[in-house]
């Protein structure tokens, strides 16, 4: 695939999108969130905030959930970058895509990419997460239309636990 | 293109021969015609527009197909509102669909262009979808599904009394023949529409897709990543765009230094853009054109402007407070309500209470920040824009740019939230201004902090309450002046309270008034407009006067409903049914709450739906909230359309209404907004978000709509358990939490 130029300061970069090796001719101060959304059209990846507040651009590097929209170019190396897109592809991604499909969390479905991408690095490393730890890794993805209730009953429904809430204790 | 193109109707118009049945009493248009490829195609307008085009019935460019059936049996309805995540495009079609009698796995649904003379009226704003289509929609359903029927009696030489259907097919019922709709379809085309208000429609225990619960149809797109959002759209040779207004409200560029500008990496063209002072239309501003929007978006850091900032440079939250404060010693200048005579009544009660009460500006902070694809061309422009309210932009368009409307075609893009932020639609005007001067298609996308400084905010508001009780704890005397913004005795957008405001008509002596505040800075419906900052307001004061009164404010609340009876709108039947309900659910009265935890109650009456809550909550160490748990109990009439999205409306409506208390404030000084981000304006997250618990009472009433009414009672809910929590009064949002420190 031939290399994407950008204008301006441009440095040839080889990065590890999904499985491929990908070339892309980037500022090295571009962030991730633009060499995939504007150089590469892939436009799962979602611009929130510009600033690491809202997660709607959250990506994998190495399995580890990463905000794109702060993340440079030249910051990435050889890292192995997993975006949406290749969700599918792995069991951890479909099923948290099935489960959130089940549970139809989706409202304007805006951050769920992002919402997606955390819940499965989470559930990667951590296949049982208690409602505590579900707190810690999703609070850094902001849901405007607040599905949280479903998006935690989806994730504990992908690890095969009962979706029950555990803090409520008022029933 | 994007991908997204495939989810839009092509408007290819009827092309066969047409046969229309009007229907002078319920106003509206039924057309009937061969569909392009063969097919029936069902044509049907909403009220409010036969009017316009009543001399033009015979033009089938005028109508539009809802409901197509191919000769292969796929069923194509098209949804004709914008999506903004309130689940319209899977619900409407639900209602055709179910009176139809096909199956919902057979249904596709496409999404309308904008085009008010074919669709009637389009927009996503008031929950009013519900109300306005419950019934026209069905009748469209059951209109085609009479047709098939007739097509089929005809096919058989039988009654068609004879017939009924299942399942996509109409069946001879003595002989237990039966006839596929695509088999049907052609010849179904070409019979005449029956009469719309005739149409017998399906007795609800037989209902098959209402009442069931469909997952959004484009959801799998959604967690697949798929190019589905305004800011997803590409079209061929599009360029993108910035655009750079003033910091000030209103204020115009006087010069800027372009030339650097346009010397910049990727910066094809930079202009200034001389708007006008109407908010919601063209606003002054620099746009930078160019490849690459993030290059773009660098660029700006070089950009100097010379702003000619306006009058609203001096405006600030502060100052409004302080003009707030003396506006509240004299008399309103306006009188909303008046019954009896509030300041002897006041002067007879055994106890008396005052408060004053405020709220802050909000913004709608929609995640998926401003944008809109144009393409001027040839004195045309093409639109693909996220928008709440398509028509009103070709408007706006179409006057700023000299156009005719016939001259814009609008694709209305599924929103990444809406909120009321896109009933506006500056970006539209702004996106079609800068096509036309670039000479190419733009793609304009605002940052977030463009987002947040230039939004039509939620107007802030004060009230200065006084309330009057006799011996037994009767509430005798009532009244607010309402300190608001607006100019000339008429109110800012959404800064307005009617007469009916609760308590109003319910205590004998009542004075509700307002006085206004210039203000420069734009205001516009946020989710609930009016109501999720009234409700605060008045179901936190009535909770004083219920602990004044040593009352249960649940019961206090039921009993100040009084008889079941119609006010107005309001039904207090109603209200006491869904308190009663809520009552029941949270257990009230019967738990006991731990030290440091309370439970509140409200109740509002918004967009036709009846809602009351409770909330637990707990004030730890340091004033730290934890809202433990929200149970709701709507009123929403006959039908939950489906129940699935009317669940996930229900619980986002209130976990909004909780982040907005918990964290949401809009300031201003210097006539600029201070907030940026994410980081000052605090959206609700995963670990703040309690367990929320609905519930409907079924009635025999008309249903309506779930977009707004569960957010306003939760606010003051959640104030009113903070207060039995602690004994603090919340009276200022957001919540302080140094007030429990």
């Amino acid at each position: 695939m031939p290399a994407v130029k950008l204008e301006g300061l441009a440095v040839r970069y080889t990065i590890q999108i999904n499985g491929k090796a990908r070339e892309v001719d980037a500022d090295p101060q571009m962030p991730l969130l633009w060499v995939l959304r504007d150089l590469l059209d892939m436009k799962g990846t979602k611009f929130g905030c510009g600033r690491s507040f809202c997660g709607a651009c959250t990506v994998h590097l190495n399995g580890a959930p990463t905000r794109s929209c702060v993340t440079p170019v030249s910051a990435v190396g050889s890292a192995s970058i997993t975006t949406i897109e290749a969700m599918a592809g792995t069991p951890t991604g479909r099923a948290v895509q099935r489960a959130w499909l089940a549970l139809d969390v989706v409202q304007c479905g805006y951050c769920q990419a992002g919402q997606i991408m955390s819940a499965s690095a989470l559930l990667a490393k951590n296949p049982k997460p208690s409602d505590t730890d579900i707190d810690k890794a999703m609070s850094g993805n902001i849901c405007r239309c607040a599905t949280y209730t479903r998006i935690r009953a989806a994730i504990k429904q992908a690890a095969g636990m009962p979706s029950a809430d555990s803090r409520d204790t008022l029933v | 293109m994007m991908r997204a193109k495939d989810t839009l109707a092509s408007g290819a118009a009827a092309s066969g021969k047409e046969a229309a049945a009007k229907d002078e009493s319920r106003r509206a248009f039924l057309r009937a015609g061969v569909a392009v490829g063969g097919g029936l195609l069902l044509d049907f307008s909403l009220p409010g527009v036969l009017n316009a085009r009543a001399n033009a019935s015979s033009s089938p460019s005028t109508l539009n197909a809802l409901v197509q059936i191919a000769n292969d049996g796929a069923v194509t309805i098209i949804s004709k509102n914008p999506e903004i995540g309130q689940g319209i495009k899977t619900m409407l079609p639900m209602l055709i669909a179910e009176e139809l009698d096909v199956d919902w796995a057979d249904v596709h649904i496409e999404q309308a262009l904008s085009d008010p003379a074919k669709y009637g009226v389009q927009f996503a704003g008031g929950s009013r979808a519900t109300p306005l289509n419950w019934e026209a929609l069905r009748r469209v359903g059951a209109a085609g599904r009479q047709m098939l029927m007739s097509a089929a009696a005809m096919s058989w030489s039988v009654p068609v009394s004879e017939c009924e259907t299942a399942s996509g097919k109409v069946v001879h019922v003595p002989t237990k023949r039966s006839l596929s709709y695509g088999r049907l379809a052609s010849r179904a085309a070409t019979l005449p529409a029956p009469d719309l208000a005739q149409v017998p429609l399906k007795d609800p225990k037989n209902f098959k897709i209402i009442g069931k619960s469909h997952p959004g149809i484009d959801s799998p797109r959604v967690v697949a990543g798929e190019p589905l959002f305004g800011i997803d759209v590409s079209v061929p040779g599009m360029l993108q765009a910035v655009f750079v207004k003033s910091p000030v409200f209103g204020g115009t560029v006087r010069g800027a230094n372009l030339d650097v500008i346009k010397s910049q990496p990727g910066v094809r063209d930079a202009f200034i853009v001389g708007g006008g002072p109407v908010f919601n239309g063209l606003a002054g501003g620099v746009a930078i054109v160019g490849t690459n929007w993030w290059l773009l978006d660098k660029a700006r850091e070089s950009l100097e402007v010379t702003w000619d900032e306006g009058a609203t440079a001096s405006q600030s939250t502060e100052g409004f407070a302080k003009q707030a404060d003396a506006l509240s010693s004299q008399a309103p200048a306006t009188k909303v309500a008046s019954d009896g005579d509030v300041a002897s009544a006041l002067g007879s009660s055994v106890r008396t209470l005052q408060a004053a009460y405020s709220y802050p500006f909000l913004s709608h902070a929609t995640l998926e920040p401003q944008n809109c694809t144009a393409h001027f061309h040839d004195g045309k422009v093409e639109i693909w824009a996220p928008t709440q309210n398509p028509d009103s932009g070709r408007k706006i368009v179409a006057k700023t740019l000299g156009l005719n409307d016939a001259d814009i075609t609008i694709h209305m893009i599924r929103c990444g939230g809406g909120f009321g932020r896109r009933l506006m639609n500056d970006y539209m005007v702004e996106a079609a201004w800068i096509s036309k001067q670039a000479g190419a298609p733009v793609k304009l996308l605002w940052n977030r902090q463009d987002d947040m400084q230039h939004d039509f905010y939620r107007p802030a508001g004060f009230h200065f309450f006084k309330a009057g009780l006799d011996a037994g704890g009767k509430l005798q005397a009532f009244s607010d002046h309402f300190v608001s913004f607006g100019e000339n005795g008429k109110a800012a957008p959404s800064a307005d309270m009617n007469a009916a405001e609760f308590p109003a008509k319910f205590v004998p002596h009542l004075e509700l008034g307002i006085s206004l505040m210039p203000l420069g800075v734009p205001t516009g419906p946020l989710r609930a407009p009016g109501s999720n900052a009234l409700a605060f307001v008045f179901q936190s004061f009535i909770d004083e006067i219920a602990h004044a009164a040593a009352a249960d404010p649940l019961q206090y609340r039921i009993d100040l409903l009084g008889e079941r009876r119609q006010v107005g709108a309001f039904d207090t039947g109603r209200m006491i049914d869904v308190l009663a309900l809520v009552r029941e659910k949270s257990g009230w009265g019967k738990r006991t709450p731990p030290k440091g935890s309370g439970m509140g109650v409200a109740f509002y009456y918004s967009h036709l739906g009846y809602f009351a809550e409770v909330v637990h909550a707990t004030v730890g160490a340091g004033g730290k909230i934890t809202v433990d748990k929200v149970w709701v109990a709507g009123g929403v009439g006959s039908q939950i359309i489906n129940p699935t999205g009317a669940e996930n409306q229900v619980q986002g409506a209130a976990l909004d209404g909780i982040g907005e208390a918990l964290g949401q404030a809009i300031t201003l000084k210097n006539g600029r907004v201070v907030q940026s981000n994410f980081n000052d304006f605090l959206l609700l997250r995963m670990n703040q978000a309690p367990p929320v618990e609905v519930h409907f009472l079924k009635t025999e009433h008309p249903p309506t709509g779930l977009g707004e009414p569960a957010l306003p009672p939760v606010i003051p809910a959640l104030c009113n358990a903070l207060f039995a929590a602690t004994g603090v009064r919340i009276r200022s949002l957001p919540i302080d939490p140094k007030l429990f420190a």
